[in-house]
């Protein structure tokens, strides 16, 4: 799953990293994403994974990791499911 | 006006009533009365009084902008839902008649105009960014900008402290991080002393601003997360909701970055404001102290006038 999240950041080209550079725990928003880009991962992770995140999950620490992110994206797969 | 009871349409009427705002027949557009103008005035004064020894530049930017600038700000990204482009007919005569004709037949001339270069500023300082920027590079001390300017927000209401069109008094720091958080925190300390001393209740609370859609509540948590914004509240229209009448921003290096804003190094410069929302502390005060100003509290007349 994480590759799949990882897909989605590289096509963005208001990211200034590598993603394939990135480790599963780097802090994203150190890495340089700002609020606006985390937006639209969020959006495109919702797309890809069928998926709606809450509002009480629409917070900085959801997306500061591509492992923070899978954490999330598994809760809400595994309690749709 | 019945200062015992709160609410934004009784108020909005008890303003009408005692002549200080006049309906326009457009939510949140009004005539504002000489006494309310005079009210601004005095209140203006008392700002750039308290501001004078920082020794800021001042700038008037008109209402509206380029709306080139607009576009590169991001503004849209945040709060498209507010933006205002000002569209004009620009056509030849057969398209004239055509316009008169539609418009004649009730029907919607307005797709007959096409944008203009001009948007509407939604908030004092976005003017700014780039008129700084294309200065070269900011000197090691950082700058201050005194602006004011009417502002426009498209969210129509009966409440009176909510206007489409307002005016908004702004300074704007742009230097060093810890260059314009040393400004924020002076402002939330004389931005509290400043309305004490015009006998208004208020507090100072975090705060986001009305960032769009679901994604918005992602961008209001994040500035909330970073402690980015907070707001100086009076209870104005309700005791609960009480309305923002000062805000004090801390934008990181969001202009920086957009505008190539920088030091003579080449490194980033930060930004803040602390913005003043004019009509909201004049209704504040007119909600506390009543429609004539003869009869204000004797500190809040001192403040506005004796100085």
């Amino acid at each position: 799953m994480i590759d799949q999240i990882r897909s989605l950041f590289v096509g963005n080209e208001t990211l200034p990293f590598d993603v394939e550079k990135l480790a599963d725990q780097d802090n994203l928003y150190d890495a340089g994403m700002t609020s606006f880009a985390s937006v639209q991962i969020m959006l495109a992770i919702e797309e890809k994974f069928d998926i709606e995140f809450p509002e009480e999950m629409l917070t900085r620490r959801t997306f500061a990791s591509l492992a923070n992110i899978a954490d999330a994206v598994t809760k809400l797969t595994t309690e749709a499911a | 006006m019945d200062t015992g009871t709160f609410s934004a349409k009784s108020l909005l009427d008890d303003l009408f009533d005692n002549g200080i705002l006049f309906d326009s027949g457009v939510d949140g557009l009004y005539g504002r009365s000489g006494v309310f103008e005079e009210v601004i005035e005095r209140f203006e004064r008392l700002v750039t009084r308290l501001g004078a020894p920082d020794k800021a530049t001042r700038i008037h930017f008109p209402p509206g902008m380029s709306r080139a600038t607009l576009e590169k700000s991001g503004y849209m990204k945040s709060f498209p839902q507010l933006a205002g482009c000002v569209h004009s007919f620009m056509g030849n005569e057969r398209e004239h008649a055509k316009l008169l004709g539609m418009m004649a037949a009730g029907e919607d001339w307005t797709e007959l105009q096409q944008p203009t270069q001009v948007a509407l500023t939604p908030a004092a300082c976005y003017p700014l960014y780039p008129t700084v920027a294309a200065r070269g590079p900011v000197p090691a001390e950082g700058l201050l900008f005194e602006l004011s300017s009417y502002c426009f927000r498209h969210e129509p209401s009966q409440d009176p402290a909510r206007m489409q069109l307002f005016r908004m008094r702004e300074f704007v720091r742009i230097g060093a991080a810890d260059q314009v958080s040393a400004f924020r925190e002076s402002w939330l300390e004389r931005g509290k002393a400043m309305i004490e001393s015009l006998g208004l209740p208020c507090e100072v609370d975090l705060a986001n601003d009305p960032f769009f859609g679901r994604g918005g509540k992602m961008m209001a948590n994040n500035q909330r997360d970073q402690g980015l914004k907070f707001e100086l509240l009076i209870p104005v229209t309700s005791e609960e909701k009480p309305t923002a009448c000062l805000s004090f921003n801390y934008h990181q290096d969001h202009f920086g970055q957009t505008w190539g804003l920088q030091f003579a190094d080449g490194s980033l410069c930060h930004s803040a404001c602390v913005g003043f929302g004019l009509e909201r502390v004049a209704l504040a005060l007119f909600r506390h102290h009543g429609p004539d100003v003869n009869a204000w509290p004797a500190a809040a007349r001192a403040a506005l006038w004796d100085a």
